[in-house]
């Protein structure tokens, strides 16, 4: 599924940082020789003699490079994050330095860079009525923690909702997404334990295992080679100078991975753990909702038994248009983290309107509000997924990830094109997402396009046929395996020879 | 051979040729006795030791086989004391139900009163049918609400700093703030009372941490001077170490204020920078509600960074750093809660705008709040057996045993049996929540 571009297509990207990287330089100096105006902040006058807060090497890219196509990321919307969204019209006097906003708006914009999934960012008013009450009765916040004050009876709804949604045991919820790893996986493992995780694991996970204490060891992305030699020398040596056994190994995945968008080997993994006796975390931020038949994720796409998950995580950003994650297993796990957990004792409880939307909307998906919505939504989305990966491989496209993830990442690799792609495509009315370095390799700077069960086929339709202008005009046609858009001409197995 | 070196002529073919023939045999013998050895070093393979003790697979195997891991999670007993929450039904404002029945709430964050605010509700409900409920992404990548936009230009005017910057989480809020300008190498002194958040930032940033005294401005100079000191042995690296000093407005683990008067002047005699973290004291102290530093008559431009969470008097959900743009743009591109999760739902924005909007318009609540936190501290100083910690003007108050028993456990049981007590006379309380095992200081059963 990854397919590597041409070799010449390589030497150039490195070629243009080189030449950013030089220009830079001459920047730097003619700034620092004031030649040219410093447009950046500056210390205090009273202050200048501290310690500088920052290096002036740390700051080197954002100044030089990322300063200059700056203009494609933190895009102000006015309206709700749809299909399409209405974006406020910024300029620019002095180069990306500061922006200035015009007050227009530009509006009726496709949006393909919004985690809509399921297309639950709306505003429909019989939708939200439910949102709405709850609002009006329980006021915004909470004020408290989950523990102390703030366990609200709709707390305990959604969690016993959730848990039935993935058919675990229990669940618990938690105020952020990206708090529910970095406060959970510290109470879950601990110092003389081992923590495996993948190349390419978000940050948040990243974090959560550093705050643990354990001893962490990276395997290459998706590789169950790599993962077994690791499980198996860990075992036979176990830990680096004593020698002790490891008290416990986890494993810690994802089930779509939001920049690569392949979906994780889990049938393989969940072998790999019950022969290894290592547990297994998996992260479904993308994947909830998003893949399976019925929306429930990896598990149910490769048909596993939820039980054989140690630990399911989630969040409720993405599929269900709200904010928050969760954690759900069996009874022990949610019962430990209930009472151990930094979220549950330190931090604020989930805010009712927004567990309200995550109520609804997954009511929505089960089908539990009597209609088929949810079931209809899920397949849209698979749909065009399909439809969507597929044109863009006969276009000739890289494109990365598993055929059936909503998460369609489109290979630039030239730091060039990343402001010229996001830029035309503007002005074409279409908003995408450019992710370069460091989020990224540095060779490898991509689009992301995430497909919503929103979108219609006339915007699909629209934005494809931007992208193959756009791919001829700035030639990012690099893949030397497009399909053609006429299989069955292939598929000729008998040959009339013409008499 | 040696002597046509020492002589450092050019070597000439034809007497290297002669000298060969001259040298005695012995000496021929030697040296390509030395050249072979020399090669067959070159070509043989290192020496690892570890290769002694390199398992066989059948070896491994049985390893495998033998090894049990802990279980995933210990089991918790039933009774654990914070297994059973209490369950509240209802808005949880200053009437609160819980657990069926109805109380007055003593127990939340709710300075303002503005969790029930009919204006706040409306904005909110505004917001929710202009936006719907979810922001579908983070800051970089369509996240940016105008409502965000307002919100954080409206927070930076209200504070009289020049920018700030939104959270979607308070906890997240100090606990990416602090790895986002201290790393490793560089030295925090923090207060041993600081709070839970803050001790997480600290481990996330890998800095090296000098705890001081809780409110101990003695016990802080003396470090500053020790590391003074230090810097003197090493000035190379000195120039290059930052230093912070990290403390709460008004702490939550004791309920006072710290004396930011000295700690200013203890900034500029060392060079250190201040962040204030302002969760509790943000809409509090000061005349206005603008925290610690109008209280005590600071220009806020001499802090680097002040934090605060909007839980508590803003009655919404998030957080948010104000302060110089020096300052706080850099935590847009290194700010990992900012960056890397999804931005804070409109509703709320919009609820804490409306929140400030009614904070600026009558000032005088903050008055109201102030004379409230006084009569209830009096009035709690009566009770026998028990101490109150906290100052006179804090909202948030602990109840201390005069003598502890000595067991934490056996404390727990007694301030459960008093707070049980009270919720039956509808009063609503809690006992503090700690996680035992992780905190550095852990303050006494409260």
């Amino acid at each position: 599924h990854f397919e590597q571009a041409p070799m010449y297509v390589a030497v150039l990207t490195y070629l243009s940082f080189g030449v950013g990287t030089i220009f830079g330089y001459l920047r730097d100096f003619m700034r620092a020789c004031g030649l040219e105006k410093c447009n950046l902040a500056a210390e205090r006058e009273e202050q200048k003699d501290f310690v500088p807060l920052y290096q002036d090497f740390e700051n080197f890219y954002t100044r030089n490079l990322y300063m200059r196509i700056r203009d494609n990321w933190n895009r102000p919307i006015c309206s709700v994050p749809g299909p399409q969204f209405d974006l406020m019209e910024r300029v620019t006097d002095d180069f990306n330095w500061t922006f200035r906003f015009t007050g227009r708006t530009i509006k009726d914009v496709i949006n393909m860079g919004s985690y809509n999934y399921l297309g639950f960012a709306e505003t429909e008013a019989n939708a939200l009525k439910t949102v709405a009450d709850v609002l009006q009765n329980y006021g915004t916040g909470v004020c408290s923690t989950r523990q102390e004050m703030g366990n609200l009876d709709k707390h305990i709804e959604l969690e016993n909702l959730v848990a039935r949604f993935l058919d675990v045991e229990a669940a618990m919820v938690f105020g952020m997404g990206f708090a529910t790893n970095s406060m959970n996986i510290p109470s879950l493992v601990g110092k003389g334990c081992l923590i495996l995780s993948d190349e390419l694991n978000h940050t948040s996970l990243v974090l959560g295992a550093r705050l643990s204490g354990a001893t962490i060891r990276i395997f290459k992305h998706n590789n169950m080679q790599s993962l077994e030699k690791l499980l198996t020398d860990a075992i036979a040596y176990g830990q680096p100078r004593s020698r002790r056994a490891w008290k416990k190994i986890l494993i810690l995945v994802e089930g779509i991975y939001s920049m690569e968008g392949s979906i994780v080997r889990l049938p393989e993994i969940v072998a790999l753990k019950k022969r290894y006796k290592a547990y297994l975390y998996l992260d479904e931020a993308h994947s909830i909702g998003a893949v399976g038949p019925t929306g429930r994720g990896v598990v149910e796409y490769f048909g596993m038994n939820p039980e054989d998950v140690d630990v399911l995580m989630g969040t409720f950003t993405k599929s269900f248009g709200a904010a928050g994650g969760y954690i759900a297993g069996k009874k022990e796990l949610v019962d430990f983290l209930r009472t151990h957990s930094h979220s549950a004792i330190y931090a604020t409880s989930m805010c009712p309107p927004v567990a309200e939307q995550i109520i609804r909307s997954m009511k929505c998906v089960m089908g539990l509000d009597g209609t088929t919505q949810g079931l209809q939504r899920v397949h849209q989305l698979g749909e065009n997924t399909r439809y969507f990966r597929r044109r863009l491989h006969e276009m000739g496209f890289i494109v990365y990830g598993n055929d059936d993830s909503p998460v369609v990442p489109l290979l630039l690799y030239m730091p060039g094109k990343i402001g010229a792609f996001a830029r035309c495509m503007l002005t074409k009315n279409i908003g995408v997402v450019v992710v370069g370095f460091p989020a990224t390799p540095i060779a490898e700077s991509r689009a992301r396009f995430c497909v919503s069960a929103a979108h219609t086929r006339e915007m699909l339709d629209t934005v494809l046929n931007a992208l193959d202008e756009l791919g001829d005009f700035l030639q990012l046609k690099y893949s030397r395996h497009s399909r053609s858009s006429r299989p069955e001409l292939y598929d000729e197995t008998s040959f009339e020879l013409e008499d | 051979m040696a002597a046509a070196v020492g002589m450092g002529q050019q070597w000439v073919l034809v007497e290297m040729v002669q000298a060969f023939y001259e040298a005695p045999a012995y000496h021929l013998i030697l040296e390509g006795i030395l050249i072979l050895w020399i090669i067959r070093l070159l070509f043989s393979k290192t020496y690892k030791l570890q290769e002694r003790s390199d398992l066989t697979p059948k070896e491994k195997e049985e390893l495998i086989e033998e090894w049990q891991p802990e279980a995933l999670v210990p089991p918790v007993s039933k009774d654990h004391p914070a297994l059973n929450y209490s369950i509240v039904s209802g808005p949880p404002s200053h009437k609160i139900i819980v657990n069926g029945k109805e109380c007055i709430n003593f127990a939340s964050f709710n300075f303002l009163g503005l969790l029930d605010n009919e204006r706040v509700k409306n904005a909110a409900q505004a917001s929710l049918r202009k936006y719907g409920v979810g922001t579908c992404g983070p800051r970089g990548f369509y996240g940016t609400f105008d409502v965000h936009l307002e919100l954080e230009d409206r927070l930076a005017k209200f504070m009289r700093t020049e920018e700030s910057i939104i959270y979607s989480y308070g906890f997240a809020t100090i606990a990416s703030a602090i790895p986002a300008y201290s790393k490793r190498g560089d030295i925090v002194f923090v207060d041993e009372a600081a709070c839970f958040a803050i001790q997480k930032g600290l481990q996330a940033s890998r800095s090296n941490i000098k705890l001081f005294k809780h409110n101990d401005t003695a016990d802080l100079e003396q470090l500053l001077k020790e590391q003074e000191i230090e810097d003197q042995k090493n000035p190379r690296k000195a120039c290059v170490t930052r230093r912070f000093i990290l403390v709460e407005g008004l702490y939550m683990n004791t309920g006072d204020i710290c004396p930011l008067p000295e700690l200013i002047k203890l900034k500029y005699k060392y060079k250190v920078r201040i962040f204030l973290e302002e969760s509790l004291s943000f809409g509090v102290l000061g005349e206005h509600g603008r925290g610690v530093t109008e209280h005590f008559g600071i220009n806020v431009d001499d802090i680097d960074l002040i934090s605060a969470n909007m839980e508590n008097s803003l009655a919404s959900i998030g957080g948010f750093c104000c302060g110089r743009s020096f300052v706080i743009d850099h935590q847009r591109l290194s700010g990992q809660g900012y960056c890397f999760s999804a931005s804070l739902p409109p509703l709320l924005a919009a609820a804490a705008i409306e929140a400030l909007n009614i904070m600026e318009e009558n000032p005088d609540i903050f008055q109201i709040l102030r004379e409230k936190c006084k009569r209830i501290h009096k009035a709690l100083q009566r009770i026998p057996g028990l101490i109150v910690v906290g100052d006179l003007f804090s909202p948030a108050l602990h109840l201390q045993l005069e003598e502890p028993s000595g067991s934490r456990e056996n404390d727990m049981k007694l301030l459960k049996r008093i707070v049980d007590y009270c919720m039956n006379r509808s009063i609503a309380l809690t006992p503090a929540r700690y996680l035992e095992k992780e905190e550095k200081c852990l303050p006494p059963p409260r």
